[in-house]
C-alpha cells in the first residue's frame, strides 16, 4: 500500500517541486532571452542561395544572406531600397555599337542594360571556419584530409572560425554558381537569356566538370563571365541582354547574394559532404542572423550575426504605421532580437496549442482552429474571437500577391476552339462558365472569407491592379450601388445558347455538354468542393466530369495538353505585373515550348501588348496598357479568375512590429519581443492542473482495493470457489 | 543451431532482392525519373534541359531493368535498378535526393524512434501482460466481465484519438507536460512521458484480450490443476506456471516486433514532433526521395527477417522440447 501511494505521490511532488509551466517545451537556460519563437511544417530541401527557391526556405535563407536591394519593410506598395549595396542602381542603357542612351530611349533601340551596383565597405561575414587562418594568414582548414574530420559531425565542431570583408568579387562568384552544373540553380535558364554570357559560362562549366572527379572543387574564378565585370573591390557591373526592368527584383532575392570562394571551397573538400557539411546545409552570410543550429528534422536556430552593423529601423511606413506603433523602434541599430528559435511542427494541432500557451509568438490559422480564433459581423467584416482578445492577440491580414484561377487548355476543341467559328463559340462558352461559376461563394463557404474574387491575374499591390468601378470585369460583373454584382445566371445561358449549347446540348445534335476538369483533388476533403463545383456547372445544365489524379499524372496531362479544364495558382516572385501576365504569353505555351502558360493561350495583340508592357517602367503609359491587357484576357476568359488569398496571422501583445509582408521575406530583423511581458503571460497561462492525477489515482484506487479484498477472499476460500 | 542461424540468413538474400524488387517496381509506376526531377528541381522555371541534367547526374537516365543498348552484363547492370540496388547489400545507401547521406541520417533519428519505442514497447508488455493475468485471475467474475469489456472498448478506439485526446487533457487542459517537441538529453523525458503513456494505453485492449486468451486455454490445463492441489498461492501458479507456458504465443508476437522498434511510429512521430525515423518514412514518401524509401523499405525487411530468425531462437529458451540441431 505503501509502494501505491508513492506512486501516486511521487509525481505530484514532482510537477509541484518544478515549479509552474510545466509544459515549457524549451530548455530552461532559454528563459528570459531575447528568442522569437516560431515553427515550421516543411523541412528546408535547400539552403545554398543558388539553388534556394521555396517559400519555407526563405524563411532562413532571406535571414542569413544579403543581397544587394530589399525591399522596404513598411511601405507599400513594394518599394525596393539598398541592401547591402549602396544604393539602388540606375540601370545605363546602350545601342548595338555600345552608345550609351538616355534612360526613356525606345527599348527597340536598347541593346544591352548595364547595373552597376556598390557595395557597401565594411561589411563583413559571420564567423565561419572557412575564413579561418594561422598567424601567418594562411587557411587553417584547407586540403583537410577526411581523417582530420573525424570527431566533427557540425560546423560547430571546428575549433577556430574567423570572418572577412565582403567585397565584389562575391556576388561575382555567386552569379557564376548559378551557371554551376552541380548546383542545377532552379533560374539559371531564366537569368543565361538576360545575362550576357551566362548561358556560354553554363556550356563551359559542363564541359570542365566532366573532366574533374566527383565532387571536386570547380574553381569558378577561372572562367570568365562576359556579363559580369569587376570595377574596383566593392562595385561591380552586370550586363543584360536587351531591356530587363523586373532584373532589380531578383537582385533583392538569395540568388544574387554573395557567396565567398573560401567556403565554396571548404565545403568541396573531402569526407565534408558524407558529413553532411555543404553550403546546403550551412550557410554562410553577411546577413543579420546566422544558422547555429541545423537539425531540420527537429529545430533550427538562427543566432545574431556578431558581425552585422550598420543596419537600422525605418523611420517611414506607409499610412497608419505610426498609429499602429509600427515606428516606435525607429533609428534603433537591427537586429532587434537576440535569436530565433524554429521548431517543426508537423501537424496544426499541437502547433495552434503552443500558441495558445504562448510559447508560439505568432502563428497563422488553420481551419481546424479558424472559428476559435475569427469572428465575422453582421457587415461580412472580419474580427478576432472575444478569447483571443482577451489574451491580447493580434489578427493581422494581407491580400497575398498570388491568384489562384480554374484555366482551360486552348489546345482544346470545345473549350479552346480551333478555327474561328468554334473559337467564337468557345469564348463565349467560357465567358458563361465565369459568370456562372460563384466566386464569392466559393470564398465564403470554403476559404472562410480569406480572398477576395479576382478581376483579372493582378491581385492588389501590384502595379497596375485597379479598384473599383474601373477594376471589375465587366463580362463576369455590373457596378451597382457602388460595388461589383455578378450578372445574373440569365445572361450566363444566353451567352451559353449562343455559344451552340441552349440548356446545355448542343443546338444541331442535342448531346448534352459534357466537361472534364482535371485535378489532383479527389480525396474526402474536397468531395465538398468538387460537388460545389458541379452544381456551378449544372446551373448552365452542363455535365461536370472530375478526373481526379495523382500530382504526377495531373503535370504530365498539363504538359502534353491532355486537360480540358484544370485548376492552377501562381505565387509572384516580385511584385510586378510582368509576373503574372507572363503566365498567359504565347511565348511561355506549356506544350509549345514548356513554359508556364497551361492553357496554351494564344492572343497576338495581347502578346503584343506583353512585350511592350514586359520592360517598361511603371509610368501611366504601362497602367494603360495593362488595362488594356486586362481588357483582352477578360473578354477571352482564358482562366476563370477564381480569388486571390488572404492570408490570417495571429500574433501575440508581446510581439512588436510584425508587419504582413508577401514579397519580402527578411523581416526577423525588425520584429521585437517584450521578453518581462511573455514570461508575465506565459507564467499566468500555462499554471498546472494536478488535481486530475489526484482523481484518477483515487479512481484506481476504487477498482484496485476491492480486487485485492476478493483476491484474499479467493485465497483463504476452498477449492470449490476455483473454476 | 549455428546451421540454421545460417541458413535462415542464406534464405534472406533472395527474400531481400524480392522486396528490393517489388519497392523499385511500385514506386516507379507511380513515380516517373522526370516525376522526381520535378520534385526535387521545384515546379517554378524548369526547363526540359535542367531535368534531364538532374537525372544523368543521378543515373535516373539509365533504363529501368534491362539496357537494351549494352551488352555482356551490363544489360543488368547497367541499369537504374541494379546501381540503385546492389550498394545496399553492402550497407551503403548512399545519399538522399536532396544530396544528404542517409546512413548518417538514420543513424541520428535512431535515438528518438527508440527514446519512445523502446519504453513503450517495454511498459506495454509490462502492463498489458499483468493487466492480462489479473483479468485471468478474476476470470468470470464482474472484474473479468467490465475488464473485457473496457479492453473491446479501448482497441476500438482509434489511435490518432488518443494521441488528439491525450494532447487535449494532458497537456493543453492540465498543462502538464509540452504538447509536442523533442530533446536530447535529460531534458527528454518531459516530452516523451507523454506519447510513451499514450502507446501504452493504446495498446491496452487489444493486447489484454488477446494474453488473457492465451492465459485462459493454459489456465485449464492439468499442470496448472496440479500446482494448485500443491498448495501454491494463485499468484505463483500465475505468474510461475501459467505466464511461463504461455510464454510461446507471446513471443511469437514480442520478439518479432522487437527489432522493428529501430524503425519508429509514423503516427506518433508525427504528431509529437519526434525527429525519429517514422516521420523521415514519412517525409521521403511525400518528397518522393526513392533512395530513403529504399533504404527504409530494405532496413526494414532486414529487421523484420532477424526479428523471425530472434523469435525461432527465442523459442528454444523457453522451450526446451524445441531443437533446430535435429
Amino acid at each position: 500500500m505503501l509502494g501505491f501511494r508513492a506512486a501516486i505521490l511521487l509525481p505530484l511532488l514532482l510537477l509541484a517541486a518544478c515549479g509552474n509551466e510545466q509544459n515549457d517545451p524549451y530548455p530552461a537556460n532559454e528563459r528570459g532571452q531575447n528568442i522569437l519563437y516560431s515553427a515550421f511544417t516543411e523541412r528546408p530541401k535547400h539552403l545554398d542561395p543558388a539553388r534556394s527557391y521555396a517559400e519555407d526556405e526563405s524563411v532562413f535563407t532571406a535571414q542569413i544572406y544579403e543581397p544587394p536591394l530589399q525591399y522596404h519593410y513598411l511601405k507599400r506598395p513594394y518599394v525596393l531600397v539598398a541592401g547591402a549595396a549602396a544604393e539602388v542602381p540606375e540601370p545605363a542603357y546602350f545601342d548595338a555599337a555600345g552608345t550609351p542612351l538616355p534612360a526613356d530611349a525606345p527599348q527597340g533601340m536598347i541593346a544591352h542594360s548595364v547595373y552597376e551596383i556598390r557595395i557597401r565597405p565594411g561589411i563583413r561575414y559571420q564567423p565561419h571556419p572557412a575564413f579561418a587562418v594561422d598567424g601567418e594568414g594562411r587557411p587553417v582548414y584547407n586540403d583537410l584530409e577526411p581523417s582530420k574530420l573525424a570527431g566533427i559531425d557540425t560546423l560547430g565542431d571546428f575549433a577556430r572560425t574567423g570572418t572577412r570583408e565582403l567585397t565584389a568579387d562575391d556576388y561575382i562568384y555567386q552569379i557564376k554558381r548559378l551557371a554551376h552544373p552541380r548546383l542545377h540553380s532552379p533560374i539559371f535558364g531564366t537569368m543565361a537569356a538576360h545575362i550576357v554570357g551566362l548561358k556560354e559560362l553554363g556550356e563551359t562549366l559542363q564541359r570542365e566538370i566532366g573532366k574533374l572527379p566527383g565532387g571536386a572543387w570547380l574553381d569558378l574564378d577561372r572562367y570568365p563571365l562576359d556579363g559580369v565585370e569587376r570595377v574596383d573591390r566593392h562595385t561591380y557591373r552586370i550586363k543584360l541582354i536587351g531591356k530587363y526592368p523586373q532584373f532589380r527584383y531578383w537582385l533583392a532575392m538569395p540568388f544574387f547574394a554573395p557567396v565567398p570562394r573560401e567556403a565554396d571551397r571548404f565545403y568541396s573538400q573531402p569526407g565534408m559532404v558524407e558529413k553532411n557539411l555543404t553550403l546546403d546545409w550551412y550557410p554562410v552570410g553577411t546577413g543579420p542572423f546566422m544558422l547555429v543550429e541545423n537539425n531540420p528534422n527537429s529545430r533550427m536556430v538562427l543566432a545574431r550575426n556578431p558581425n552585422f552593423h550598420g543596419e537600422t529601423y525605418p523611420c517611414e511606413g506607409e499610412e497608419g504605421d505610426r498609429a499602429a506603433g509600427l515606428l516606435a523602434d525607429c533609428g534603433k541599430p537591427l537586429p532587434l532580437i537576440d535569436k530565433a528559435v524554429f521548431t517543426r511542427e508537423k501537424e496544426s494541432v499541437p502547433y495552434w496549442n503552443k500558441f495558445l500557451q504562448g510559447y508560439y509568438d505568432a502563428s497563422g490559422i488553420s481551419s481546424d482552429s479558424f472559428d476559435q480564433a475569427v469572428r465575422f459581423d453582421v457587415g461580412g467584416g472580419v474580427q478576432i474571437s472575444e478569447e483571443m482578445q482577451a489574451k491580447g492577440i493580434r489578427l493581422l491580414t494581407r491580400v497575398r500577391a498570388s491568384t489562384f484561377y480554374m484555366g482551360f487548355n486552348f489546345l482544346d476543341p470545345v473549350v479552346g476552339g480551333r478555327d474561328s467559328v468554334n473559337e467564337a463559340r468557345a469564348r463565349k462558352l467560357r465567358q458563361a462558365l465565369s459568370i456562372a461559376i460563384d466566386q464569392e461563394e466559393f470564398i465564403s463557404i470554403f476559404l472562410n472569407g480569406r480572398g477576395i474574387a479576382a478581376m483579372n491575374p493582378l491581385p492588389p499591390g501590384i502595379f497596375g491592379h485597379a479598384e473599383g468601378e474601373a477594376g471589375i470585369n465587366p463580362v463576369v460583373y455590373d457596378w451597382m450601388d457602388g460595388k461589383a454584382e455578378r450578372k445574373p445566371i440569365a445572361v450566363a445561358k444566353k451567352l451559353l445558347a449562343e455559344a451552340g449549347w441552349p440548356n446545355g446540348r448542343d443546338a444541331r445534335t442535342g448531346e448534352p455538354l459534357v466537361l472534364n476538369l482535371d485535378t489532383t483533388s479527389g480525396g474526402m476533403g474536397d468531395k465538398s468542393t468538387l460537388d460545389w463545383l458541379t452544381r456551378q456547372f449544372a446551373k448552365l445544365d452542363i455535365q461536370l466530369v472530375v478526373r481526379s489524379t495523382d500530382f504526377n499524372r495531373f503535370q504530365e496531362k498539363i504538359r502534353k495538353g491532355a486537360v480540358q479544364i484544370y485548376f492552377f495558382g501562381w505565387n509572384a516572385d516580385y511584385p510586378d505585373p510582368e509576373n503574372f501576365f507572363f503566365l498567359l504569353a504565347g511565348s511561355e505555351g506549356k506544350v509549345a515550348s514548356g513554359g508556364e502558360n497551361s492553357s496554351n493561350y494564344v492572343n497576338a495583340d495581347y502578346d503584343r501588348l506583353f512585350v511592350e508592357m514586359k520592360d517598361m517602367d511603371n509610368t501611366p503609359q504601362r497602367a494603360e496598357i495593362i488595362n488594356r491587357m486586362n481588357r483582352i484576357l477578360q473578354e477571352d476568359a482564358p482562366w476563370v479568375f477564381g480569388f486571390h488569398s488572404k492570408s490570417y496571422t495571429l500574433a501575440h501583445a508581446w510581439l512588436h512590429n510584425r508587419k504582413p509582408n508577401d514579397v519580402a521575406n527578411n523581416i526577423l530583423k525588425y520584429q521585437r519581443i517584450d521578453v518581462a511581458e511573455r514570461a508575465r503571460l506565459r507564467h499566468e497561462w500555462n499554471v498546472p492542473v494536478v488535481w486530475p492525477l489526484v482523481l484518477i489515482g483515487a479512481a484506481l484506487a476504487s477498482v484496485a482495493v476491492p480486487a485485492v479484498l476478493a483476491y484474499r477472499r479467493r485465497e483463504r476460500g476452498t477449492a470449490r470457489n476455483w473454476r | 543451431m549455428l546451421a540454421y542461424i545460417a541458413r535462415r540468413l542464406l534464405y534472406a538474400i533472395p527474400i531481400l532482392i524480392g522486396v528490393n524488387l517489388i519497392t523499385f517496381a511500385l514506386f516507379f509506376i507511380v513515380n516517373t525519373p522526370d516525376d522526381m526531377a520535378r520534385m526535387q528541381l521545384g515546379v517554378k522555371r524548369v526547363t526540359p534541359e535542367a531535368i534531364e541534367k538532374w537525372k544523368a547526374e543521378r543515373g535516373y537516365d539509365k533504363p529501368l531493368f534491362v539496357n537494351g543498348k549494352a551488352s555482356g552484363a551490363a544489360v543488368l547492370t547497367d541499369t537504374i535498378f541494379f546501381t540503385k540496388s546492389a550498394r545496399m547489400f553492402v550497407g551503403d545507401f548512399g545519399r538522399a535526393e536532396d544530396g544528404r547521406d542517409i546512413t548518417r541520417e538514420i543513424a541520428s533519428r535512431m535515438g528518438p524512434s527508440l527514446a519512445i519505442a523502446l519504453p513503450t514497447f517495454i511498459l506495454g508488455l509490462f502492463v498489458t501482460v499483468s493487466f492480462a493475468l489479473l483479468l485471468a485471475f478474476f476470470r468470470a467474475t464482474y472484474l473479468d466481465f467490465w475488464g473485457v469489456v473496457l479492453c473491446v472498448a479501448m482497441m476500438s478506439i482509434s489511435g490518432l484519438f488518443y494521441i488528439i485526446g491525450g494532447q487535449y487533457l494532458i497537456s493543453k487542459l492540465w498543462r502538464l507536460v509540452p504538447i509536442s517537441g523533442y530533446s536530447a538529453g535529460l531534458d527528454a523525458w518531459k516530452f516523451l512521458i507523454l506519447p510513451v503513456a499514450i502507446g501504452v494505453i493504446s495498446g491496452i485492449g487489444s493486447s489484454t484480450r488477446w494474453y488473457r486468451t492465451i492465459f485462459l486455454e493454459e489456465i485449464g490445463k492439468d499442470y496448472v490443476r496440479t500446482a494448485r492441489a500443491k498448495g501454491l498461492s494463485e499468484i505463483t501458479v500465475l505468474f510461475r506456471h501459467v505466464l511461463r507456458n504461455a510464454l510461446i504465443p507471446i513471443l511469437t508476437g514480442v520478439v518479432v516486433a522487437i527489432p522493428l522498434l529501430f524503425m519508429g511510429s509514423l503516427l506518433t512521430e508525427s504528431f509529437f514532433g519526434i525527429p525519429g525515423l517514422g516521420s523521415y518514412t514519412i517525409d521521403a514518401i511525400s518528397a518522393q526521395d526513392f533512395a530513403v524509401v529504399r533504404a527504409m523499405v530494405f532496413i526494414g525487411s532486414v529487421l523484420y527477417i532477424l526479428g523471425l530468425i530472434l523469435t525461432d531462437i527465442s523459442y528454444t529458451v523457453v522451450d526446451p522440447r524445441i531443437r533446430f540441431d535435429r
